[in-house]
């Protein structure tokens, strides 16, 4: 047994690795003024004043470095793996808890309130998940492609992301998507992210333009897919590619003929009163599902012949696609919540509406935007300031990054965090244990979504979802769970350094 | 480099961040249109409010219409020191309510930060211009023009409903429609055809330097979006009938409703005592008043009242029977002040016996309805009572009874209409028969009706067997009506039963004095009004006074139900009231010779005959 805190090989200070320490400092250090300004003419005052944000923040932030110290100098590394099971079965306890417990902030039930202090579960739920998958998959013999662990390793994901979900925090959940970006970098198949991301694409495409044109896709990329693996790249080009552009042609077709026949008006009488003529009725849809249809069992029995099994598994998931292109319309009307379908509806442009749910994104862009190159100096935003950009210490406190140190300030952050996700990546491949290994790509995974999302969000990229800029926004819950959650890597990373 | 798991990853880090610093890049550095002026500006949203929709009578009058009143807007950050009780006297209000004001901004300072709140709601026109020409001495305030209602004829405040501004329930039922501040209609027109009327909010961008002073405008208002006023609204109501309607109901509790038969148009729909429209306009200080109001005139009795038809209610009965085959026109029954059964009678008043079909109607004879009611229940077509009576129930609802009709009136009930099952869970199976349900025969009992399903009736017997659902938006270019409203609704009496039951009413009002017809009061010289009188017992004090009638007997023009609480026979209020009516729309004028009972009508009260809950 090493004792606690031991100091025997390398020294401590020299086996931190300080540039991801200085990183943290700088983010928590950006945070915490930009919070100040945010705030500032509205409540002009000292960055000190406990009764405003800025004032609290300082507050957090030295709770924090007393939590990093207490993780880097007081506790052993070694005990997270023995206490990863207990951690996450609490947590899940606490995920479920403050459903029935907790009090509601904006329609969602996640937060534990103790009198002055608000503490959400899920931020928690974040550090137990990875430090529970480390565990698992780092277990001797653990094989990715192998069904049981793969189940293992699914669920220890999946259980608090549904149960995230059912306390309406969408957003929360949506981080646990990153983790498939370690489970990549652990051997799992580069196709499940294909799938995925094709799946995102359909569901996008049956929403903004309609199932038809989703299918006509999903259709072309499946066959270019075959005829790739099977060395008939010109086949699709002289047969597929055709038959898609004429079928995407068919709609106006049969309109045209239509038209000709019938005269304009008579056309638009009847598409009003929903008595269409017989030839409106064939929709192109059907057509396409139809030569679809057909196809299919013969490229089946084509694929059999020769044994040829990725045909098969196209076969299948241009099956699955079509599926979900069916029920991505009943999902989006049935199982998405109303707020959650306006941003969606806002963000793909099928809806106009500046002073609703666009409202938030349009103003938060102007305020970015209005920042220019240079920005407009320290506590010289005008439009953060004055209250334009709503949650602007919070979610939204990139806008003030943006605007008061424009492109070069925002520039700056973004790189800070691809610096650190970097390093945290480096680091972790440089690991002799994979315990470490697989933490750290955990933690720089969810610090990469919620960079993405969070600040793709205020500029448009992504729709409102509200989750916060690690270590830069305001609150103490998410800067408290994302500080243990880096320390514990460094104190993981710094522990080994010492004895190699 | 290899390209490993750990450098694809690495790359596609690479790639994310890209696509974020090139969009930062195109909205900070390329895209100029998220850029503001290069002094540090910024903007200042002010709303423009959309004139709400003006609600037309039939002929084109203005029922509703705007007129502009100005809020007074105050920025609490900007004020610096200033002149209260100038202020005060410019405004005339009391200095202690700026003062109030005042210091509640300075105490919510926080929450309002560099927002504008309302500090003064409607100042009118005058008092504002007066604040105008002092604007200078008081930075910090402005005035914003908001248009309010106007009425122009005291005619149909219930019918109208009344706009106020949106409160914390509203706005949570309408979370993205509407704003604090906002104003909808709350009632009658206004909330039924809201989405119409409100129109579409719009803005000005203006630009607020450094110092939060306004500069001018964003881009030179090309950013701006303008108001789209709301759409103006045709009524089927004619507003002079309606106010003359309501002047005849003046002092009276009940209801007046008119319908033109041709096209299931409401005329004219009085509740009184109902809501001056004088009221309506400032809703707010009124509320109270009008909500302690004894006589409940927030209170809609034209669709909301369930009352007893009373003896007009034997036409649909007579229909029936003529339908059924228990009755024809010339079937001849006695009667001997009433229909006896067993030890027990139902009584009625004294007139020639015995009489055929059109007379019972002409004199309003309770015994014929008692035989016609008892031959139809206990009808050997049919297995039981029960099934009879519920036979009868689906003729009646034929006519519309015990439903909402469906007109475009909100807050309209249906009103109720007995059947089988009722009256086995009243006295349980077996335990009635045609007997003890015999009040159904004049329209007492358990049935209610409101007048709304009244003036159908007779707009149904007007058109000889069917109507159209009574509605009170008219087909405009603006606002076009639900087909429903153009379809005509039968009934299930033949279309050749209804000849027989309007000779009985012509008769009721042309027979003159002392030929025992029950109207002859309502007799109009050349209008040949056709009318039924109905007096409705009531065990709570005088009778209620109902009658209802349409004009001329062939091709009329409109079908008028009275219902006038306590006012005690037919004859006495509800069928002065409904001829007066009916004359004033067809002649344009009272006759001569009617004028006596315009007069009595117009000058009585029977306010203390009603008995309410204090």
């Amino acid at each position: 047994m090493r004792e606690l805190g031991g100091h025997r090989g390398r020294g401590l200070a020299k086996s931190i690795d300080w540039s991801l320490v200085i990183c943290y400092l700088l983010l928590i250090l950006i945070g915490w003024v930009n919070i100040y300004a945010s705030i500032h003419s509205t409540e002009p005052s000292s960055i000190f004043d406990w009764s405003c944000r800025s004032g609290k923040q300082a507050v957090w932030i030295g709770t924090s470095l007393i939590l990093a110290s207490i993780i880097l100098f007081a506790l052993n590394p070694r005990i997270y793996e023995g206490l990863s099971v207990p951690i996450y079965l609490v947590t899940l306890g606490l995920l479920v808890g403050v459903i029935f417990l907790g009090i509601e902030v904006k329609g969602s039930r996640s937060w534990f309130e103790f009198g002055p202090i608000r503490f959400q579960p899920a931020e928690v739920s974040k550090i137990s998940t990875s430090l529970l998958l480390a565990t698992v998959m780092s277990q001797l013999g653990y094989r990715i492609g192998r069904i049981r662990d793969f189940i293992i390793t699914a669920l220890i994901i999946l259980i608090p992301m549904m149960i995230i979900v059912l306390q309406s925090e969408t957003g929360s959940a949506l981080v646990y998507v990153g983790f498939i970006f370690m489970l990549y970098r652990e051997g799992l198949s580069g196709w499940l992210i294909f799938m995925v991301g094709m799946a995102i694409l359909l569901f996008i495409l049956t929403l903004t333009a309609s199932p038809f044109v989703a299918i006509l896709v999903l259709v072309g990329i499946v066959s270019l897919c075959i005829c790739l693996y099977s060395g008939k790249f010109r086949w699709w080009l002289f047969i597929c590619v055709p038959f898609i552009v004429l079928m995407a042609f068919v709609p106006m077709i049969l309109d045209t003929i239509a038209i000709r026949t019938l005269g304009e008006e008579a056309v638009a009488a009847a598409t009003e009163s929903g008595q269409l003529p017989l030839l409106l009725k064939i929709k192109p849809l059907y057509i396409l599902l139809g030569a679809t249809g057909v196809s299919i069992p013969f490229l089946a029995y084509h694929a059999f012949r020769e044994g040829n099994t990725f045909t098969h598994l196209s076969i299948l998931s241009l099956i699955a696609g079509i599926a979900l292109v069916f029920s991505a319309d009943f999902i989006f009307n049935s199982v998405l919540q109303d707020h959650q379908r306006k941003r969606i509806e806002v963000l793909l442009g099928m809806k106009e509406d500046p002073t609703g749910v666009g409202y938030n994104v349009n103003q938060s862009m102007i305020a970015i935007g209005s920042g220019g190159f240079a920005g407009k100096g320290f506590l010289n935003g005008t439009q953060t300031t004055y209250g334009f950009v709503p949650e602007q210490s919070t979610d939204f406190i990139f806008c003030t990054i943006g605007e008061e140190w424009g492109f070069l300030g925002s520039a700056f952050v973004i790189l800070l965090y691809v610096f650190l996700i970097a390093r945290i990546i480096s680091n972790a491949e440089k690991s002799r244990e994979a315990f470490t290994r697989i933490y750290g790509y955990c933690v720089a995974c969810c610090i990469f979504m919620h960079l993405f999302i969070n600040i793709g969000m205020t500029i448009g990229l992504m729709p409102v979802i509200g989750i916060p800029l690690p270590f830069v926004s305001y609150g103490g819950s998410s800067l408290w769970a994302f500080t243990i959650m880096l320390f514990i890597f460094i104190a993981l990373d710094s522990n080994e350094k010492k004895y190699f | 480099m290899k390209l490993n798991r750990k450098n694809k990853l690495l790359i596609g880090l690479g790639v994310t961040a890209a696509i974020l610093l090139t969009k930062l890049f195109i909205i900070q550095i390329i895209d100029d249109k998220y850029k503001l002026d290069a002094d540090n500006n910024s903007m200042v949203y002010s709303i423009i409010y959309p004139t709400r929709g003006i609600i037309h009578d039939r002929n084109g009058k203005i029922l509703v219409g705007n007129k502009v009143a100005y809020d007074l807007l105050v920025t609490p950050r900007e004020v610096e020191e200033f002149d209260t009780l100038g202020l005060a006297k410019v405004l005339e209000v009391d200095p202690e309510l700026i003062r109030n004001k005042m210091a509640e901004y300075r105490k919510n300072r926080r929450r309002i930060g560099w927002q504008t709140v309302v500090m003064l709601k409607q100042l009118p026109q005058e008092t504002y211009m007066k604040f105008a020409e002092v604007a200078y001495r008081f930075p910090g305030f402005r005035g914003q023009a908001r248009s309010i209602r106007e009425y122009p004829y005291n005619a149909g405040g219930n019918l109208l409903g009344y706009v106020s501004e949106v409160d914390a329930n509203y706005l949570k039922r309408h979370p993205d429609e509407y704003k604090a501040g906002d104003y909808a209609g709350m009632t009658g027109i206004e909330a039924a055809r809201e989405k119409e009327l409100r129109g579409e909010k719009g803005y000005t961008i203006w630009l607020r330097n450094s110092k939060n002073r306004i500069e001018s405008r964003y881009k030179d208002g090309e950013m701006d979006k303008e108001a789209i006023p709301g759409k103006d609204i045709t009524t089927t109501i004619d507003a002079e009938l309606q106010h003359y309607g309501q002047m005849l109901m003046q002092n009276k509790v009940g209801s007046l409703v008119a319908i033109e038969p041709s096209t299931g148009e409401i005329l004219t729909m009085v509740s009184s005592p109902g809501i001056d429209v004088d009221m309506l306009a400032d809703i707010g200080q009124h509320y109270a008043e009008i909500s302690s109001n004894p006589y409940k005139p927030m209170f809609n009795r034209a669709v909301q009242a369930p009352y007893p038809p009373g003896s007009v209610f034997k036409l649909v009965n007579g229909l029936i029977g003529l339908e059924e085959g228990v009755v024809s026109p010339g079937t001849l029954y006695p009667c001997s002040m009433g229909y006896h059964f067993g030890r027990n009678k139902l009584g009625c008043h004294a007139h020639k016996s015995p009489i055929n079909f059109e007379e019972s109607i002409m004199m309003s004879c309770n015994a014929y309805y008692c035989y016609i009611l008892r031959d139809l229940l206990e009808n050997k077509k049919y297995e039981s009572i029960g099934i009879a009576m519920d036979k009868w129930k689906e003729y009646v609802m034929s006519f519309g009874f015990g439903q909402k009709l469906g007109s475009d009136f909100p807050s309209e009930l249906g009103g109720f209409i007995p059947g089988s099952g009722y009256y086995n869970k009243v006295y349980g199976k077996g335990g009635w028969k045609a007997t003890t349900v015999i009040s159904l025969s004049i329209g007492q009992g358990e049935i209610g009706s409101t007048p709304l399903h009244l003036a159908n009736l007779c707009a149904t017997i007007a058109n000889r067997g069917y109507y159209y659902i009574p509605h009170i938006i008219k087909d405009s270019e603006n606002v076009s009506i639900e087909d429903k409203y153009r379809e005509r609704h039968y009934t299930m009496v033949d279309t050749t039963h209804f000849p027989k039951v309007v000779g009985g009413m012509y008769r009721a009002v042309n027979s003159g004095f002392g030929s025992g017809g029950t109207a002859s009061i309502a007799a109009v010289e050349g209008l040949e009004i056709c009318g039924k009188t109905g007096t409705a017992q009531n065990p709570h004090g005088n009778d209620h006074s109902v009658f209802i009638c349409f004009a001329p007997k062939d091709n009329p023009k409109i079908a008028v139900a009275a219902y006038v609480e306590n006012g005690g026979f037919g004859a006495t209020y509800a069928a002065p009231i409904a001829s007066l009516l009916t004359e004033m729309y067809l002649n344009k004028e009272i006759g001569e010779s009617r004028k006596y009972l315009e007069e009595r009508m117009l000058g009585s009260n029977l306010m203390d005959r009603v008995k309410v809950r204090k």
